[in-house]
């Protein structure tokens, strides 16, 4: 059977479009331009002090968005990274008494476990990942503030303390902690087994499938990463806080981190994955929001803008899939 | 619902004859029906009704205060809100949609109807309707004619219409207030035999929601939708329009409980909403409509949110327990429902 | 239950050629970007006939039937209802103008009742304009009664056999006062029985004046069913004609685009002359491969060395036994064996462990992922042996990656570049790549040069000759005859999802096997007994395909 020959080089290739320099360049245009306005109109915003005060409260959120980006990477979302970080938090006051690490490990471990349960939910029973992490969204505080019995805690652990107040060469160390996870994710994205198997899944998972990919491991593994940054995120928040507060801490988080990762660049319909954008995107909302406040303009302002910025950035993101 | 006079001979709503032995050239498949699949259905439709008598039983043993009349006064006004919301949702899932953003437009809906209130009962329900229709329409527009997905989109408009709300109250500051004795104020907090309006109100609304999704064109249109996207254009049904019109119809339920809300608290309270949505998507999905859409029914949303609701009952009647309970339990059956439906939903598809 | 010559007597309550014409498609062209679906085609039914619609893959059956019910809009030409130019903008305006479709997958929505899928988007109303759902019923019971389907309507259309949903699906499509029934492989989920109720239903059709096209691969129902007959071949008109003034053989060549007389042995494609050296033993044995609907006791050997052809009309099971073989596929029954050890719970990470590898069909949806680089694509199944510890070993990588790319001359601007971006017979090569990398044993080819450019195409055939040379096994499927012949030492032939002959030596030819597509001379037990000459088609016999033309017989 002849058909036409289709060696016509797929469109696009050579032509690139507006939306698709936009969604490639688009964040860190934004960044650059924010910083540029702020260098203009903003007293104090350049400076060292603030940098510093930005960096250290966008660092949760970039440490949950790296795990998100890797849950959307397949095709899937987490709804339920909140939860985690308030099982954390709600883990290390019980957990104390026995030493820092066997706390921390005890509160990563809650993340994992978190994780394990969405990604057996995806892989193995085949929910929808909206559905199947919906659950311990509602739950998964639940848990955590039973276990807190509702209650905020105030830690006195020096060395957790210093987890959050620490710093390191003047980097304070939930900066750095952050950096390192993000090379680290980013290493592992582009360079490993692993990586290049979340990537192929999301972009063509019956192909990953008949070319004998283990898709449901690979599905669990990132979940539960996903789960295990979470309750990371949530270690260091509460160390910042010096206060485990398992009813306010990590609130619409899994908002934060959805729009870092899409703002940055990778595709909700997965197969394709931004370790650096993702980073700048956080980081984008954060200076837009810090910018508003500079401004006085409200908070009310900063929401609307977020809810725009999604909106777009989605919005372009389907253009260019659907040349 | 679907006691309608019985047409055939064979098989009807009681189990049919298992032998198909005497009878003549019948439809094959109807020996294929399996007892598993029957079972299947009966639970989907009726597993939330069971479970909620069976608590609603118990507890009233245990607790001699939980069977009075005042304590069903209360739950239910409670759970009528909840109610009023998760009728639209229902709808927005029976499409195999999603709609996140009802929370913070229940609470829009709340303070534009305290704000307007000063003028008037009319201002006060318009008000709210014509905006939470507006971010309805907006999330229709998006999902439907332009493809995006539902579950971002609708975040996307929680975060704004929470942001409008706090442009509106000065950043959260302000609270408005329904004049005492208004006719407005009457309506949350008027009731008759000591059941509150809203209760009515809701009732009313889910009877007009089973009357439309199951005897109208377009209710039909939405269980095609959800169970078939590609299966309804084919047949030539107005998809985009349906879910257009379910996202408008969400936002304008959501927007119209938050408005009675404010009416039975007197005030446009700023800080409620939150994981409201959640809420309703658990008692949704509880009630046995199919998360992935084509299958639901506006009575068992109505039966979700009361178990809900009960469940909370409950848990401040046990009193040593706190509040965090009772989102445990939510989630604990969401896990367990959504999973039942996905192995039952399996059964199927293998036939 | 109607007696098959109901449908056969029925044919001459009216006189066709003499009837106007209900639809026509007038030089109708649609193109996708990068293909001509539809290229100036005309198509036209009158009232009362039944009209087959012919033609291989991608031959523009769909397209055009997609064009006529409003699916797509044509690029150009016309279309005429009853004589008069119309425009369809969506199915709904094709649907309101008589013109309805009933599709090879079941289109109606599984979780609602039977009488609502028959009624939705024109429901009965009471006078209060609610559903009248006591008139629903009835009308839908007596609907389905008149299909000698009974049937509760309220049942859910899930819990119905497929046979039955398409039933359903074909008392949709006539109950809307149509005037054209659009039949869409209408048979090819249905059980003996219930395709004689559809040939009932066609008659019936046929008395009313309402026009059928019949668009199926099974010769008997269209000889049984159909007046006249239209093909299709790369999206263009071929031929229009009575049915009865053509030999199967002749609708089966103009089908393909082969000329029963003309029989050439060399030239066209790019396959070596003489035969591979191939080895006693079988490294691949399947036996017994049963999947209901799909594939019936499909058994095949395949040795190191040889090039098998897997023959078969569309709807055959070509890719359904690739895929069972690539354990891809869940089976009922039926064993996998490759070198004597059999590969239990086949799944496709254990089939390719055991050395076997499929190029799928869909080489857009199975196939590449169109996001990663050429380098990323080709690797992709070979991540664990090209890494270390979890770490991709990217020396390994370029290693691997730049042999494969000069051996098979893959064109693209570096290994980087993205496969979406690449040519189909690029991204083809790099789909051979990477199985190619995983050194199979077994290699399973399902239609690898469709769609992909003539050069390309010369190139995919010198490489499958090559590597039966160097030893390995391959499984040819493919549509185009020609290259069917040319490139296998042998053919096994399916129909109906069941192994219905085979052809080995010098069987290996145009005439044998377009007679045995057509099934013309009586194939028994893997042996065609006697190859046909060209001109020895034998006359349509109604009582073969009754039994051998239908492999459905439910395997309990």
């Amino acid at each position: 059977m002849t058909t036409p020959a289709t060696a016509a080089p797929a469109r696009g290739l050579s032509r690139p479009s507006g939306a698709a320099w936009f969604q490639e360049y688009g964040v860190y245009a934004a960044v650059a331009a924010l910083l540029v306005f702020n260098a203009v109109f903003t007293e104090h915003f350049l400076t060292v002090d603030n940098m510093r005060t930005q960096l250290i409260q966008v660092a949760p959120v970039v440490i949950v968005a790296l795990g998100m980006a890797l849950v959307i990477g397949t095709e899937g979302v987490d709804l339920s990274v909140g939860s985690a970080m308030a099982l954390a938090a709600a883990l290390l006051p019980l957990y104390l008494g026995y030493g820092l690490v066997p706390a921390l490990v005890v509160a990563l471990l809650a993340g994992a476990v978190v994780g394990a349960i969405n990604g057996a939910l995806v892989s193995v029973v085949g929910l929808q990942p909206i559905v199947a992490t919906l659950a311990l969204f509602v739950g998964g505080r639940g848990i955590a503030l039973v276990m807190a019995d509702g209650q905020l805690k105030q830690i006195s652990n020096q060395d957790l303390l210093s987890l959050g107040t620490g710093s390191f060469l003047g980097v304070p160390l939930v900066v750095l902690i952050a950096a390192a996870l993000a090379l680290a994710v980013a290493f592992l994205v582009h360079r490993t087994t692993f990586g290049r198997q979340i990537v192929a899944i999301g972009g063509n998972r019956s192909a990953a499938a008949l070319a004998g990919l283990p898709v449901k491991r690979v599905l669990t593994g990132v979940y539960i990463l996903c789960g295990v940054l979470a309750a990371l995120a949530g270690i260091l928040a509460t160390a910042r806080l010096t206060a485990s507060d398992p009813s306010s801490l990590g609130n619409l988080m899994e908002l934060s981190a959805i729009t870092a990762v899409v703002v940055g660049g990778t595709p909700l319909s997965g197969g394709s994955i931004r370790v650096l954008g993702t980073v700048v995107g956080a980081l984008l909302m954060q200076l837009l929001r810090a910018t508003l406040v500079k401004h006085d303009l409200p908070d009310s302002t900063a929401q609307i803008a977020q809810a725009a910025i999604i909106v777009v950035a989605v919005y372009v993101a389907r253009e260019r899939r659907s040349r | 619902m679907k006691l309608t006079t019985p047409l055939l001979s064979a098989g009807t709503a009681t189990p049919p004859p298992p032998s198909p032995e005497g009878a003549p050239v019948t439809e094959p498949a109807g020996t294929e029906v399996s007892g598993r699949e029957r079972l299947a259905s009966l639970v989907q439709r009726q597993g939330v009704l069971a479970v909620l008598l069976l608590v609603v039983l118990i507890s009233s043993f245990v607790y001699p205060s939980f069977a009075t009349l005042d304590n069903t006064r209360g739950v239910t006004v409670q759970a009528s809100f909840l109610a009023i919301v998760a009728l639209g949702m229902t709808m927005v899932i029976i499409t195999g949609g999603i709609d996140l953003s009802v929370g913070s437009v229940f609470a829009l809906g709340g303070v534009l109807a305290a704000w307007a209130s000063q003028w008037g009962v009319l201002p006060a329900l318009l008000v709210p309707l014509v905006v939470c229709g507006a971010i309805g329409a907006l999330n229709g527009l998006l999902i439907a004619r332009a493809g995006m997905a539902p579950f971002i989109v609708t975040l996307a408009s929680l975060l704004g219409a929470r942001g409008l709300l706090l442009a509106i109250t000065d950043e959260g500051s302000t609270t408005y207030l329904v004049p005492k004795d208004s006719a407005f104020a009457e309506l949350g907090q008027g009731s008759v035999w000591g059941f509150g309006y809203p209760i009515l109100i809701a009732l009313a609304l889910f009877g007009a929601g089973g009357l439309v999704l199951q005897r109208t064109s377009f209710g039909q249109t939405l269980f095609a939708v959800g169970g078939s996207s590609d299966a309804a254009t084919l047949m030539g049904l107005p998809v985009a329009r349906a879910k257009l019109t379910v996202y408008l119809l969400s936002g304008l339920l959501a927007g119209f409980a938050g408005a009675i809300n404010a009416a039975r608290l007197s005030s446009g309270v700023t800080i409620i909403g939150a994981g409201m949505e959640l809420d309703a998507i658990a008692a949704v999905v509880i009630g046995g409509t199919l998360l992935v859409g084509g299958a639901g029914s506006v009575s068992g949303t109505l039966w979700g949110v009361l178990l809900l609701a009960v469940i909370q009952n409950l848990i401040n009647q046990i009193g040593s327990l706190n509040s965090s309970y009772q989102s445990v339990v939510s989630g604990g059956f969401l896990i367990v429902v959504v999973v039942t439906q996905r192995y039952l939903s399996r059964s199927r598809r293998s036939t | 239950m109607a007696p098959p010559e109901a449908a056969a007597s029925a044919a001459t309550g009216t006189e066709p050629s003499a009837a106007p014409t209900v639809l026509e498609a007038r030089g109708v062209g649609k193109r996708f970007p990068g293909v001509v679906a539809l290229d100036d085609v005309s198509f036209a039914v009158r009232a009362g006939e039944t009209h087959a619609l012919v033609g291989e893959n991608g031959a523009g059956k769909s397209t055009l039937i997609k064009v006529l019910t409003g699916v797509h809009r044509p690029d150009g030409g016309e279309l005429l209802l009853s004589g008069r130019p119309v425009q369809f903008a969506r199915p709904f305006e094709a649907q309101q103008a008589g013109i309805s479709t009933i599709y090879q997958e079941v289109n109606l929505v599984p979780l609602m009742s039977v009488a609502r899928n028959i009624f939705l988007g024109r429901e009965p109303r009471t006078r209060l304009g609610l559903i009248d759902f006591a008139r629903m019923h009835g009308e839908a019971a007596s609907l389905l009664d008149g299909f000698g389907v009974s049937v509760d309507p309220r049942r859910p259309l899930h819990t119905l056999g497929i046979g039955t949903q398409q039933m359903v699906a074909l008392a949709r499509a006539v109950s809307v006062k149509a005037q054209v029934v659009i039949m869409d492989e209408p048979t090819s989920s249905l059980e003996p029985r219930e395709v004689e109720t559809l040939f009932r239903v066609i008659g019936d059709l046929r008395r009313q004046n309402i026009a059928v096209v019949y668009v199926s691969h099974r010769m008997d129902e269209l000889y049984r069913v159909c007046d006249r007959v239209t093909v299709l071949r790369d999206g263009k008109h071929i031929h229009t004609g009575d049915i009865a003034d053509l030999e199967r053989v002749q609708l089966v060549s103009l089908m393909l685009g082969r000329e029963v007389a003309e029989v050439r042995r060399h030239g066209v494609t790019s396959f070596g002359a003489e035969g591979h050296d191939i080895e006693r033993k079988p490294v691949l044995t399947a036996t017994g491969l049963t999947r209901k609907h799909q594939l019936d006791q499909v058994s095949l050997d395949l040795h190191p060395g040889e090039v098998l052809g897997l023959g078969g009309l569309l709807g055959s099971g070509r890719s359904e036994t690739a895929k069972a073989l690539a354990g891809a596929l869940p089976l009922d029954a039926g064993e996998i064996g490759v070198d004597g050890a059999r590969i239990g719970r086949p799944s496709s990470a254990r089939a390719i462990r055991a050395g076997i590898s499929l190029l799928p069909e869909d080489r857009k949806a199975e196939g590449i992922v169109p996001g990663l680089s050429v380098r990323e694509n080709i690797v992709l199944a070979a991540l664990p042996q090209l890494s270390r510890g979890g770490v991709v070993s990217r020396g390994r990588q370029d290693r691997v990656v730049d042999i494969f790319m000069k051996r098979l001359r893959i064109k693209a601007s570096s290994p980087e570049q993205k496969v979406g971006e690449l040519s189909g017979g690029n991204q083809q090569k790099v789909l051979l790549a990477r199985w190619l990398c995983l050194k199979p044993k077994v290699l399973l080819l399902d239609e690898p040069t469709r769609g992909i450019d003539v050069g390309a195409k010369a190139e995919v055939q010198s490489l499958i000759d090559e590597l039966a040379q160097e030893g390995l096994a391959v499984l040819l499927i493919s549509s185009d005859i020609e290259e069917l012949i040319e490139g296998s030492d042998r053919i096994v032939v399916l129909r109906g999802g069941a192994t219905a002959g085979e052809l080995t030596g010098d069987q290996v030819s145009e005439s044998a096997l377009l007679a045995a597509l057509a099934d013309d001379s009586p194939v028994h037990g893997g042996h065609v007994a006697d190859p046909a000459p060209d001109t020895g088609a034998a006359e349509p016999d109604p009582h073969v395909p009754a039994q051998a033309g239908d492999g459905k017989e439910d395997p309990r």
